[in-house]
Formats: C-alpha cells, structure tokens, sequence
C-alpha cells in the first residue's frame, strides 16, 4: 500500500481523487453506493449569491464519448446553501468543497466571503470558466485581465485555499494560469467543458436550448491533458487535472502530465463508484512501479 | 428507497416487435424492492456510439421468478444495441430509481391506467400492483396499429382491457382520450405515460373531469440521480427539478402545461 495523501496549499488529501463540480452534486447522491469519505475531496455544485434557474430543458446532447450540457448554474445561492445543504453535508469527513460562480466581481466576492464563514469548507473553487451562462462565467476565463481582476478581489476576502477552475475555451491557457497565481490563486483546475454545439438533423434545430453547450466525456482527454501538462509547466502552484478521466489510468496519465489532484466527472454519470476504483486503481500502480508515494509520479513524465 | 449497482443476468430476450424487445433479468440474491414508475438506468456495453446510460422504466417484477422485466423500444443506436444481448449476458443496472405512482388512499378508488406506445410499460407492473392491493385497474392502451399493442395477453389477466389504434386494426379507432369508455365509466384516479402530447390530451379530460391524474414524463437525462440536473421540468412554486429524482412521476397540478 503506497501513500497516496497529497496537499493542495495547506489542503490535505486522502489521496489525488475528488469529483467535479456539478456531476456529484452535493456527494450525498452517490452515498448509496460509494463511502463518500474515501475520496480525497468533493467539489459540490456550483454555487452563487443569488438563487439560479438555470437554462431551459433541453439542456444536455450525448455524443461520441461524450456528452454536452447547458446546465446554466442551477443552484438555490448561498443562502440557501448555508442555511439548508452546509448542515447536511458538513459532517461527511472528507474535503467538502464548494465550487463559486457568480457574474460580476462583486457577486464572486460575496459569495466567497459568506463561505469563507463555514468551519467545515476548507477550500473553494472559483468556477471562471463556465460556458453556460450569458454574464460572466466564462467570460472572466478569458482573459488574463479579467481572470486576474476577480482572484485578486476573491483572494482579499477568502482566507482559505483558493483553487481557480480554468476554461479551455482560450488561445493561450498557461497565460491564463499564471495570471491567476500572480493574483493569489492556491492552485488551478482544468479544464472545465469545451465549448460544443449539436443539431437535430431531422428537425433542423439545435438540441440544446442554449443552442451551444459544454463538452466533457471520454472524448475530452487528450485536450485536457495536454493543457494540464503546458499549466503545470507554467506555474509553480499544484495543478488539479480533470477532463475526461474514465478509470485509473487516466488519472494517472493526468499526474504524469504534471497534476497534483485529480477530479473525475461525467465518469460518475455511467459508473457511480468510479471514483473508488481510481483510488484502487493509482494504489496498484504505484505498488506494481515500486513508488512508495503518489507524490512520485507528479510531473515525472519523461520526454 | 437505497439504490443498487447490480449485473443482472439476462434469463430471456424475447423480440415482441420489430421494434420492442422485452428483456427479463435476473440474479442469484433477492431483486431489491422496487415501486410501479420506478425506472432503472442501463449501461449499454461495447456500443462505440454511445457513452451514457438509458433510463428505461420498470415493466414488470416477478418476484416468484425474482425476475425484472424491460420492455424497450429501439429508438437509437443505444437501445439498437441493448436489444442485441442473449441469454446468460450479464448488463449493468442502476436501481430503483425515481419516485414512483403514488397509490389512492381509498380502497373504493376506480383507477384508470392509460398507455400509448412504448408507455404502457410501467402500467403494467403498476395495474399488477393495484389489483394485489385490491383495485381493479382498468387499463387504456393506444398504439398505431394492432401489432404495436404490446402485452395484450398480462395486461387482460389485470383487470379490464381498452385499446385504441390509429389504424382502426384493433379496438376502436383514433386516440386514446377519444375512446367511448372515457364518456359511459366512471374513474376518480388517472394514470398515464406515453407520447407528451397524449399525455397532455389525457390531462385535459383528468382535469376536466376534475380527476386526480399522475403522469411519468420521460425527459432526456444523465445521471439519473439528480446530480447533473440535465433532465429538469418546470414545475409550479418549485422551479426546475429533477425529473430523474422528484419525479419521473408527477401529479398534473404540479405542472404547468397549458391543459
């Protein structure tokens, strides 16, 4: 059995496997089939000041490996949140992390300091690149300006790790990440959904509401991982990969590439006790190479 | 209800229909208990052109047999796929989920159950269940052709039988909300699943008549246990919920269709 903990700042893991954002809900979910506190973390759904609609139905097109979705940031805000979802879930013995959109400064802002109040939430990830809503989300991750106006006012009142979730959706992604860690950032996660459109043929008309929607699945990868391994090159703070990640393997091809944590998604959607079979799965590996420590493989792709 | 992961072996696949296969599934423990408009999400195996699982509704539970029986329509080249297995193949099944019909308080109720097209899996099991708590369901199933009514034969050993077809080929001819029997029965509680705008028909003559009426929508989801909240409907005071997980049943006063 090789160690598997790993820290992100002052954060410290169990192992490198958490879930993404918006594909494990609140974790309790999943609670009838996986012991939730074997993962490293959970990235709950995103959360913002105000109560979310979200888009209209349709919102989501399966595709080859893959799928899209137009969710739109559907969450009843952080009051709500507080009030209703903290007291259920702040007892789970794992890293509960919560994931933080909003679309103005002002918004990230507030949100992130109402969180910055919860003894049980160690960390926050700042969602800067979701595809799916009009205002903001994205359009913060797309620019280093941008990006790096919002961290640093985020950094100013969260006192906690703060991880910052990079769009893919950009020309230069590395520019990006070290624009956020001279803003403060504690760490980046990428990628978050590419970009991506479906049309009904028979119809004539998109399949999504939204008409454009975000990407994951198995077909993501070797995007995802290839942008992990040009981030991780970039800045010296811990990257955590995800996109794409269907078994074991990948998430350690995702660590090779330079990440120090993973997060597994759509995965969860075909196989919810995936995340259990990761964990497993890195452990094998790391006893059949004669590593001692997860730590080991982080960035030891050699080329 | 706690939900289970299990690989189900595959005891028949019987193709009723160029397009519908019913498959019975099996395993050595005890089927976990499940409720009429439960569904379950299949994971469709070696299938390069689909990634997700299938949400497909619960057609039957044998318990004598602890067999669980899928009706599927092959719609896409996932089903296509799935209607491929052969006794003795194992398939990976995510189950009970979803809420469920919910069942009339008074044992006095006249229940009418009303299917169109692959919708009237779920009645099924669903009148089964309704007749051993001592109803008598009364069954209303609608389908393009004599060919398309699927399980005549279980359906009649449940309680009374009302087909329509569109072709004229069996029963009366038309829709199922212009059957006599909507006009000379009385029934004080409706359940439907079928084609949205037949269930949007059948909840216009529920409330009309000022009946309780339940459908079971079947939007396209993910996950199937409301994390991804992809297969939302909107619904009054609530906003968007989950299909997968706050229905796929829900009563008509909850929605707001024009009806």
């Amino acid at each position: 059995m090789a160690d598997l903990r790993v820290k992100i700042n002052t954060l410290e893991l169990a192992n490198p496997v958490m879930t993404a954002s918006g594909t494990f809900g609140y974790g309790v979910e999943f609670s009838d089939f996986i012991d939730l506190e074997r993962l490293g973390g959970i990235i709950v759904k995103g959360t913002t000041l105000n109560r979310r609609e979200g888009n209209p139905y349709p919102r989501m097109a399966e595709t080859p490996s893959g799928m899209l979705n137009a969710v739109g940031l559907q969450n009843k805000g952080v009051d709500y949140f507080i009030e209703h979802i903290y007291p259920d879930i702040k007892n789970i013995q794992t890293n509960m992390i919560v994931n933080v959109s909003g679309s103005d400064i002002e918004s990230y802002v507030k949100t992130a300091e109402a969180i910055n109040e919860l003894d049980k939430i160690p960390a926050i990830e700042l969602n800067i690149s979701c595809p799916n809503v009009k205002q903001g989300g994205m359009a913060f991750g797309v620019s280093a300006k941008d990006a790096s106006e919002v961290v640093s006012a985020v950094r100013k009142v969260y006192k906690k790790t703060l991880i910052v979730k990079l769009s893919p959706n950009v020309t230069d992604i590395a520019e990006i990440a070290k624009a956020v860690e001279d803003s403060g950032a504690d760490s980046v996660s990428l990628i978050n959904t590419l970009l991506g459109m479906a049309i009904d043929a028979e119809r004539r008309r998109p399949v999504l509401s939204t008409i454009t929607g975000g990407m994951s699945g198995a077909a993501v990868k070797p995007i995802a991982l290839r942008m992990v391994w040009q981030v991780a090159k970039a800045v010296k703070i811990p990257v955590i990969g995800l996109g794409g990640i269907m078994n074991a393997r990948d998430a350690i091809e995702f660590m090779l590439a330079g990440a120090t944590a993973v997060q597994i998604g759509t995965a969860n959607f075909i196989d919810p006790t995936v995340t259990i079979k990761v964990i497993d799965g890195i452990n094998e590996y790391l006893d059949r190479h004669g590593f001692k420590s997860v730590t080991e493989i982080i960035g030891a792709l050699e080329c | 209800m706690k939900k289970y992961i299990l690989d189900l072996q595959v005891t028949e696949n019987l193709h009723l229909h160029e397009n519908y296969v019913l498959l019975k599934l099996t395993q050595s423990q005890p089927l976990p208990e499940m409720h009429p408009g439960q569904f379950v999400e299949v994971r469709i195996d070696d299938s390069p052109s689909t990634f997700l699982r299938r949400p497909i509704s619960i057609n039957y539970v044998d318990k004598k047999k602890n067999e669980l029986w899928l009706l599927i329509q092959l719609v896409g080249e996932g089903t296509k796929h799935l209607a491929k297995v052969k006794e003795g193949d194992i398939i990976n099944i995510v189950l009970p989920l979803g809420n469920g019909f919910s069942i009339p308080a008074s044992k006095e109720s006249q229940p009418l159950l009303v299917g169109g097209g692959v919708g009237t899996a779920p009645m099924l099991f669903l009148g089964e269940h309704l007749k051993q708590q001592g109803f008598n369901p009364t069954f209303l199933l609608g389908a393009r052709s004599a060919k398309d009514l699927l399980q005549l034969e279980e359906f009649n050993k449940l309680g009374t039988v009302y087909t329509t077809t569109e072709d004229g080929s069996a029963g009366e001819t038309g829709y199922v909300t212009q059957h006599s029997v909507l006009q000379s029965k009385q029934f004080d509680m409706i359940y439907t699943c079928g084609p949205k705008p037949m269930m949007v028909s059948v909840a216009k003559y529920a409330k009309m008549k000022n009946i309780e009426c339940e459908v079971s929508l079947e939007n396209h989801m993910a996950c199937g246990v409301g994390a991804c909240l992809c297969c939302v409907e909107n619904i009054k005071e609530e906003g968007n919920v989950c299909v997968c997980k706050e229905g796929p049943v829900f009563n008509i006063k909850k929605l707001l269709w024009q009806i």
